[in-house]
C-alpha cells in the first residue's frame, strides 16, 4: 500500500458530526399506511377538503404503482407498512406563535447543528424555515420578508393562509401521479416550505430550509413549493441532517418550482443526511423528486447541489424549459464513500424556442461507493435554436469504487446544438507528490485537489454554503482509500 | 404470440435434426421464453420491432439472383457469397491455401472439431432474444479459421445478398472467424438487397482473436430500403491482440447493428468506428459494448450519424471497465448531424467504471451544418443542395478515410455519396 | 570540509524503478552556499536522482545512504523533507485544476511554518510577501488568480517554480532541468531569479542537459552523470569541455580510465 493510501486509511471512521438524537416528546401516528392514516394526517393539519381529496387520489393511484428498479442502486425491499408517516414534536399548548414559544430543546437541537434560529444570532442575509421530522417548527425573518410582499412559511401555514395559491400550483409541476415516490409523498407529505415572490420583487435575503430527521422509524416526506411571479428573483437553500441509526430511513421529498416571465429561481442544496457507517449499515434513503417549470419567457431556473450524505441518493432535479428563451442550469457535486450509492443527475426538457441549458456534474467515488450520473437532455420539435452543454467529470479514489456516466440525449430538432463531454480519472500520483514536496500533507493535498475539482460547482453556491460545502467534502472523504 | 414467433415455431419444428440439435433446441427455448424485445426493454428503448412482430417470413428458399457482381471487391483474396443465408459455391471464389475459409455447413462436416470449439461460445444466446433466434436456426454462414502465424494481406469478402420475390424471406447467417495466435486478416462483410423487397436478415458473427492476432473487420450494410436487418458482431480478444471494426450502415428500413468486444486478456487494443446515414423513414440503431475485463487495454470508438428526412438514428455505446482492468485507456465519441426538422437522434453514451487507475472519456454531440460554411460555399456559386451535400460529405468523409485506400474505400465512398442528393457532382469532389 | 559541516552527503546511492536499476552508486557532497551543477545525457539518471532526493516513492532506494544536515534523509516523507528545507523545482510542474496558485502556495508555506513551530501567515501578510517575491521572476499579477500551473506556458511554469522557491525559502534547492524548453529571454529571467536567491546558507543542485544555463548560473562544482553514476567531477571548466567535446567523449575517458 502506498503512503497515500495509508494516510487516508488512518483517517477512517471519523464521526458523522450531526448524529445526535434530541429527546423530545413526539406526536406520532401509528405505523403503517392506509386511508385512515392519511385522513388522520390531514385532520391533524386541519386541512381544507381539496387537500384531503388530493392526498387520497394520490394514495389510490400509489396502490396501483410498482417501485422502480431501473436505477443503478441496490437496496433490500422497503416495508411500507413498517414506517411511521407522521411525527411531530408535541406542541406546548396551542403551538408556537413566535420563536419565543418554540420548545427550547428544539432551539438547542438546531443550534447544535449550526443553525441558530434566534434572528439576532443569524447571519442577517438568510431567513430560515426549520423542519423537524414531519413539521416546520420555526420560520425566521417573516416580518421583514412580509414587508417586501414575500411569503415564506411552512407548507401547513400556507395551506391555511393562502389556499388559493396552494391549490393553483400544488402538483402543477410534479403531478400526484408522477412516480412511485412522488405519489407516496403526495399522499402523506406532512410539511415543508412555501415561497411566493410577487411580481417584480427581488427577494431581499436568501431563503433557506433546514431539514432534520430525529424520530426513529419515521419517514420524512416534505414538500416544497416555490412560485416566482413575473420579473421576480429568489435564491433558496436547503440543508439536511439526521441522527446515526442502524436502520435505514426513507426520505421521499418533492420540490416544485414555478418561474413565470423573466423570473429567476436559484435553488441550492447541501445534502448531508446520515450516510450509514463505514460498513454500510444504516443511513437515509434519499429518493427525491425535484422539478422546476421555467414557464415564462426568459425565465431561469438553476439547481446547485452538493450531495455528500445519504446511504442512497436517487434524484434528478430537472427543468422543463417551456418559455421561449428560458434557461436551465444544473450544477452538482456528488460524493460517495464507504458503501454509499448515488444515482443522480438531471433532466432538461427543451420545449420553448431558443432555450438553453447547462449541466455540470462532478462525481467523486471513494471506498466502495458507487456513483452514477444519469441525465436526459430532450430537445422537442418546437424548441428551435436551443442549446445544451453537458460536462460530467468523475474522480476515483481507490480501486473498489465505481463511477458511471449515463447520459440520454434525444433531439428532434435540426436547429439545436447538444454537446456532452465526460471524463473519468483518479488523483494523479504526480499531483500528490507536487503538493507533498511543497510540504503539504497527503490528507490536505487530497482534500485540496478534490475541492479544486469541484470549484466550478462551489462557486455557484451562496458564500456561506460554499464554505460549508468545502468542509463537508473534506470530512466525507476521510478514510476514503484502503 | 406474435405472427413472427408463430411462423418461426412452425419452421423450427420442421428442421430440428443435425449435429447441433441440443444447442439449437436450447436456444429456441430461450427465444420462446424471452420473446421479441419491446421498447419497455432498456436495451430497445429507442427501437421498436412492432412492425417485424406482425410479419411472417419464409426461411431462406433457393432463389435465382442477378447482378451479384456489382457487390464484389476486385482485390479480395477470396469471396464467399450467400444468397438468403445459404452458401452458393458457384457465386464464390476459391480460398487460398493455409487457412480454412468456407461455408459453416461444409466446415461442420469437414472440420467439426475446429468449429465446435468456438461456435456459439461467445455471442449471448441466453439474454439476447435475437441472438438466441439466430442460434436456434444455425445452419450456414462463413467459417474462417486462420492457423497460428497465418497472415492474409488481401481481404476475405463475405457477401450476403437477399432476394424475396413474392413472399418476405428470413435469412440468419451465422459466421465464425477464428484467428490463431500471431495471425492477421481483413474481413469484409457486405449485406445487400438485390431488389426493393421486404426481407429480414438476422446475422450473428463471432470473432475470436488469439494472442497477438490482428483482425480488421469491415461491415457494409446496404440492404433494400424495405428490409429489416439485425446483426451482432461479438469479439473475443486474446492477449496483445488488435481488433478494429468499421461499420457503415446505409440501407434497410429498420436496422440494428451491435458490436460487442470483450478483452479477455491484457494488453489488447480495440477500435470501433461507425457511420450511419439515414434518409426517408429509415431507422438505424447502433449499439456497442466494450468490456474492459483485463488490465492495460486500449479502446477507441468513433461513431458518426447523418440523419435526413423523417429518419431516426440511435447510438448507444457502453464502455464497461471492470475492477481488475487497471491502466485502461478508453475513449468514445458520437457525433450526429441532423439535416431535417423531422429527423430524430437519440444518443446514449455510457461509461461504467469500477477500476481507479484508468483514463476514460466520452463525448456526444448533435448539431447541424455550419451556416457560415454553407453561406461561404453559396457565395462562391455552389447551389444550396450541392453545398449541403458537400458539407455533409465532409462530415462523413472522416469515416470513409479510415478505410485503407483501395477498392474497399472506393466502394464505401460510392455508397456514402449515393445517399447524398447531389452525389453525381460530388463523386468528383470526393 | 568536515563531515558535520556538510549540508548533503550522498554515499553509494542505488535506486530502481519497476525492478530496473537507474542509479548505480552515486557519491556527492554539498556544502552550505555551494552551487553544484549535474549534467549528463538523457537517461543518465539526473532527474531520478533529483526525485529520489525529494522523496518520490516511484523509485526504490536499494542501497546507499543520504545524510542531510547529518540526518538520515531517506527515512523522511516528502513533506518532512520539505519541512527540513528541501525544495525541488520540477522539470514538469504539475497542473492542479481549480486550486488557486496563491492559495496553494500559502497552504504550503503555512504547513512548513506550522511544523517548524512558527506562526502561520494570514492572507494579507502572505499577499505582501508574495508580491515582493513575484518581482524576482517578473511575474505579473494575473498569475495570482489562476489555478496552479493550469494553462501556463512552459516559461510561466518554470518562473512559477522559482517564485515558489523564493517564498518557501529552502536550504537546499534542487532545480530539475529548469532551463529546458525556455527561450533565451525566459532563461535570463529565471536565472536572475535563481541568482538573487543564492546565499551563504542556501545550497543548490542545478540539473541540466545544456551548458547554456551555466553561463547564467555559475556553479562551484560540475558533475557529469552517465549510466546512473557520477563519471566526472570538476570545476566550471568541465562544463565548457563538455560543450566542446560532447558527453560521449567525456564519459569515454572515464570508462577508459577504469
Amino acid at each position: 500500500m502506498s503512503t497515500s493510501a495509508k494516510t487516508l486509511q488512518e483517517l477512517t471512521n471519523r464521526q458523522y458530526k450531526h448524529g445526535f438524537v434530541t429527546d423530545i416528546e413526539a406526536d406520532t401516528v401509528p405505523r403503517g399506511l392506509n386511508e385512515d392514516v392519511i385522513r388522520l394526517i390531514s385532520a391533524k393539519k386541519n386541512e381544507p377538503e381539496f387537500m384531503l381529496d388530493w392526498r387520497l387520489k394520490a394514495y389510490r393511484h400509489w396502490l396501483t404503482m410498482k417501485e422502480p428498479r431501473w436505477q443503478n442502486v441496490r437496496y433490500p425491499p422497503i416495508d411500507y407498512q413498517d414506517i411511521v408517516y407522521y411525527s411531530a414534536p408535541k406542541p406546548k399548548g396551542q403551538g408556537p406563535k413566535s420563536l419565543e414559544e418554540v420548545d427550547p430543546e428544539l432551539l438547542k437541537a438546531f443550534e447544535k447543528l449550526g443553525i441558530p434560529l434566534e434572528e439576532q444570532k443569524r447571519l442577517s442575509g438568510v431567513a430560515v424555515d426549520a423542519v423537524f421530522d414531519s413539521v416546520s417548527v420555526a420560520t425566521t425573518f417573516k416580518e421583514k420578508l412580509a414587508k417586501a410582499g414575500v411569503i415564506f412559511s411552512s407548507f401547513s401555514e400556507a395551506v391555511q393562509k393562502h389556499p388559493d395559491l396552494v391549490k393553483k400550483y400544488l402538483g402543477s409541476v410534479v403531478p400526484y401521479s408522477d412516480n412511485f415516490f412522488a405519489t407516496l409523498n403526495s399522499a402523506v407529505f406532512s410539511d415543508g416550505s412555501f415561497v411566493y415572490i410577487p411580481k417584480g420583487v427581488r427577494c431581499p435575503m436568501e431563503l433557506s430550509t433546514y431539514f432534520r430527521i430525529n424520530a426513529e422509524n419515521t419517514g420524512q416526506f416534505e414538500r416544497t413549493l416555490i412560485v416566482a411571479e413575473e420579473g421576480s428573483y429568489v435564491s433558496y437553500l436547503e440543508g439536511c441532517t439526521a441522527p446515526m441509526r442502524d436502520k435505514n430511513q426513507l426520505h421521499a421529498a418533492v420540490v416544485e418550482l414555478v418561474a413565470l416571465d423573466n423570473a429567476q429561481i436559484k435553488y441550492s442544496t447541501v445534502q448531508n443526511w446520515y450516510p450509514g457507517d463505514a460498513q454500510g449499515k444504516g443511513g437515509i434513503y434519499n429518493f427525491v423528486t425535484k422539478r422546476g417549470a421555467a414557464r415564462g419567457r426568459a425565465s431561469k431556473i438553476s439547481w446547485t447541489q452538493v450531495e455528500t450524505g445519504s446511504a442512497i441518493t436517487w434524484k434528478y432535479p430537472s427543468v422543463i424549459l417551456q418559455g421561449d428563451d428560458a434557461v436551465g442550469e444544473f450544477h452538482s457535486v456528488a460524493l460517495t464513500n464507504n458503501y454509499q450509492q448515488a444515482d443522480t443527475g438531471t433532466k432538461m426538457i427543451h420545449i420553448g424556442k431558443n432555450t438553453r441549458s447547462t449541466i455540470l456534474s462532478k462525481g467523486i467515488s471513494a471506498g466502495h461507493g458507487q456513483n452514477t450520473y444519469r441525465g436526459l437532455v430532450k430537445i422537442q420539435k418546437g424548441a428551435t435554436g436551443s442549446r445544451n452543454y453537458t460536462q460530467c467529470d468523475s474522480l476515483l479514489l481507490g480501486n473498489r469504487c465505481g463511477a458511471h456516466t449515463m447520459p440520454y440525449i434525444e433531439v428532434k430538432n435540426t436547429s439545436s446544438q447538444v454537446e456532452h463531454e465526460a471524463s473519468t480519472s483518479k488523483i494523479g500520483e504526480d499531483q500528490l507528490f507536487y503538493c507533498t514536496q511543497r510540504g503539504i500533507s497527503e490528507e490536505d493535498a487530497v482534500s485540496m485537489i478534490v475541492n479544486g475539482f469541484c470549484r466550478e460547482v462551489f462557486k455557484e453556491l451562496p458564500m456561506e454554503f460554499a464554505v460549508e460545502a468545502q468542509k463537508l467534502l473534506s470530512v466525507s472523504l476521510e478514510g476514503s482509500i484502503g | 404470440m406474435t405472427e413472427l414467433t408463430q411462423s418461426l415455431r412452425e419452421s423450427f419444428t420442421q428442421r430440428t435434426n443435425g449435429p447441433l440439435r441440443l444447442l439449437r433446441e436450447a436456444a429456441f427455448a430461450r427465444f420462446a421464453k424471452l420473446g421479441l424485445p419491446t421498447t419497455q426493454d432498456e436495451d430497445w428503448k429507442y427501437t421498436s420491432l412492432a412492425a417485424l412482430a406482425q410479419m411472417r417470413f419464409e426461411l431462406a428458399a433457393e432463389a435465382t439472383v442477378h447482378d451479384v457482381d456489382r457487390w464484389t471487391l476486385s482485390d479480395a483474396a477470396v469471396r464467399l457469397t450467400f444468397v438468403n443465408g445459404r452458401y452458393r459455391p458457384e457465386l464464390s471464389s476459391r480460398a487460398p491455401g493455409g487457412a480454412f475459409i468456407g461455408s459453416l455447413s461444409a466446415a461442420l462436416v469437414e472440420r467439426p472439431e475446429l468449429v465446435e470449439r468456438e461456435l456459439a461460445r461467445h455471442a449471448d444466446s441466453h439474454g439476447d432474444a435475437l441472438t438466441a433466434l439466430n442460434t436456434a436456426f444455425i445452419e450456414d454462414g462463413a467459417f474462417v479459421h486462420l492457423p497460428a502465424g497465418a497472415a492474409l494481406q488481401a481481404p476475405i469478402h463475405l457477401l450476403y445478398v437477399s432476394t424475396a420475390p413474392g413472399k418476405p424471406t428470413l435469412s440468419q447467417p451465422r459466421n465464425l472467424i477464428v484467428a490463431g495466435a500471431n495471425s492477421q486478416a481483413t474481413v469484409v462483410e457486405t449485406y445487400a438487397g438485390l431488389d426493393n423487397e421486404v426481407y429480414f436478415t438476422n446475422a450473428v458473427t463471432e470473432v475470436v482473436l488469439g494472442d497477438n492476432a490482428r483482425v480488421d473487420h469491415y461491415k457494409l450494410q446496404a440492404e433494400s430500403a424495405r428490409a429489416f436487418h439485425v446483426a451482432l458482431t461479438q469479439i473475443h480478444q486474446g492477449r496483445d491482440s488488435r481488433f478494429s471494426s468499421h461499420s457503415v450502415a446505409l440501407g434497410a428500413a429498420l436496422a440494428r447493428n451491435e458490436v460487442r468486444a470483450l478483452f479477455a486478456s491484457e494488453g489488447s487494443e480495440c477500435t470501433l468506428n461507425g457511420l450511419y446515414m439515414a434518409t426517408g423513414k429509415q431507422h438505424l440503431d447502433n449499439r456497442t459494448l466494450i468490456d474492459h475485463k483485463s488490465p492495460r487495454c486500449t479502446s477507441r470508438e468513433l461513431y458518426k450519424g447523418v440523419l435526413d428526412g423523417h429518419s431516426r438514428g440511435v447510438f448507444s455505446g457502453r464502455v464497461l471497465v471492470r475492477q481488475d482492468a487497471q491502466k485502461t485507456d478508453a475513449s468514445q465519441t458520437n457525433k450526429n448531424l441532423l439535416l431535417s426538422d423531422d429527423a430524430i437522434v437519440d444518443t446514449k453514451p455510457q461509461l461504467e467504471i469500477f477500476a481507479d487507475d484508468v483514463k476514460c472519456a466520452h463525448g456526444a454531440a448533435v448539431g447541424q451544418l455550419d451556416e457560415n460554411a454553407l453561406f461561404y460555399l453559396r457565395s462562391r456559386g455552389i447551389g444550396q443542395e450541392a453545398a449541403r451535400s458537400l458539407l455533409t460529405y465532409a462530415f462523413a468523409s472522416e469515416m470513409v478515410n479510415l478505410v485503407p485506400l483501395g477498392p474497399l474505400r472506393a466502394r464505401v465512398r460510392d455508397l456514402v455519396t449515393s445517399k447524398l442528393p447531389a452525389f453525381e457532382r460530388l463523386k468528383e469532389a470526393a | 570540509m568536515t563531515r558535520s559541516e556538510l549540508l548533503l552527503r550522498v554515499k553509494d546511492l542505488h535506486a530502481t524503478v519497476g525492478g530496473k536499476e537507474i542509479l548505480r552508486g552515486i557519491d556527492l557532497e554539498v556544502g552550505p552556499g555551494e552551487v553544484h551543477a549535474i549534467m549528463g545525457p538523457n537517461g543518465s539518471g539526473k532527474s531520478t536522482f533529483a526525485q529520489v532526493l525529494a522523496g518520490r516513492e516511484t523509485f526504490e532506494v536499494t542501497k546507499g545512504e543520504v545524510l542531510y544536515q547529518g540526518q538520515d534523509l531517506l527515512a523522511l516523507s516528502p513533506e518532512e523533507r520539505a519541512v527540513a528545507g528541501i525544495f525541488m523545482a520540477f522539470q514538469y510542474p504539475v497542473e492542479i485544476p481549480g486550486v488557486g496558485n496563491l492559495y496553494f502556495l500559502r497552504t504550503a508555506l503555512n504547513a512548513l511554518r506550522k511544523r517548524r513551530g512558527e506562526e502561520e501567515l494570514d492572507a494579507m501578510d502572505f499577499l505582501a510577501l508574495a508580491k515582493q517575491k513575484m518581482k524576482l521572476v517578473a511575474m505579473d499579477e494575473s498569475f495570482t488568480g489562476r489555478s496552479v500551473n493550469e494553462g501556463f506556458s512552459g516559461g510561466e511554469k518554470k518562473r512559477n517554480e522559482i517564485f515558489q522557491m523564493a517564498v518557501l525559502d529552502p536550504r537546499l534547492a534542487i532545480l530539475d532541468e529548469t532551463d529546458s524548453g525556455l527561450d533565451i529571454d525566459a532563461l535570463r529571467t529565471v536565472a536572475s531569479g535563481v541568482n538573487s536567491l543564492r546565499s551563504k546558507d542556501r545550497a543548490m543542485i542545478v540539473i541540466t542537459h545544456y551548458q547554456r544555463l551555466l553561463e547564467y548560473i555559475v556553479p562551484d562544482r560540475v558533475h557529469v552523470m552517465g549510466n546512473g553514476r557520477i563519471v566526472r567531477s570538476g570545476g566550471r571548466e568541465l562544463a565548457l569541455e563538455l560543450e566542446q567535446k560532447g558527453y560521449a567523449q567525456v564519459e569515454g575517458r572515464r570508462e577508459a580510465a577504469r
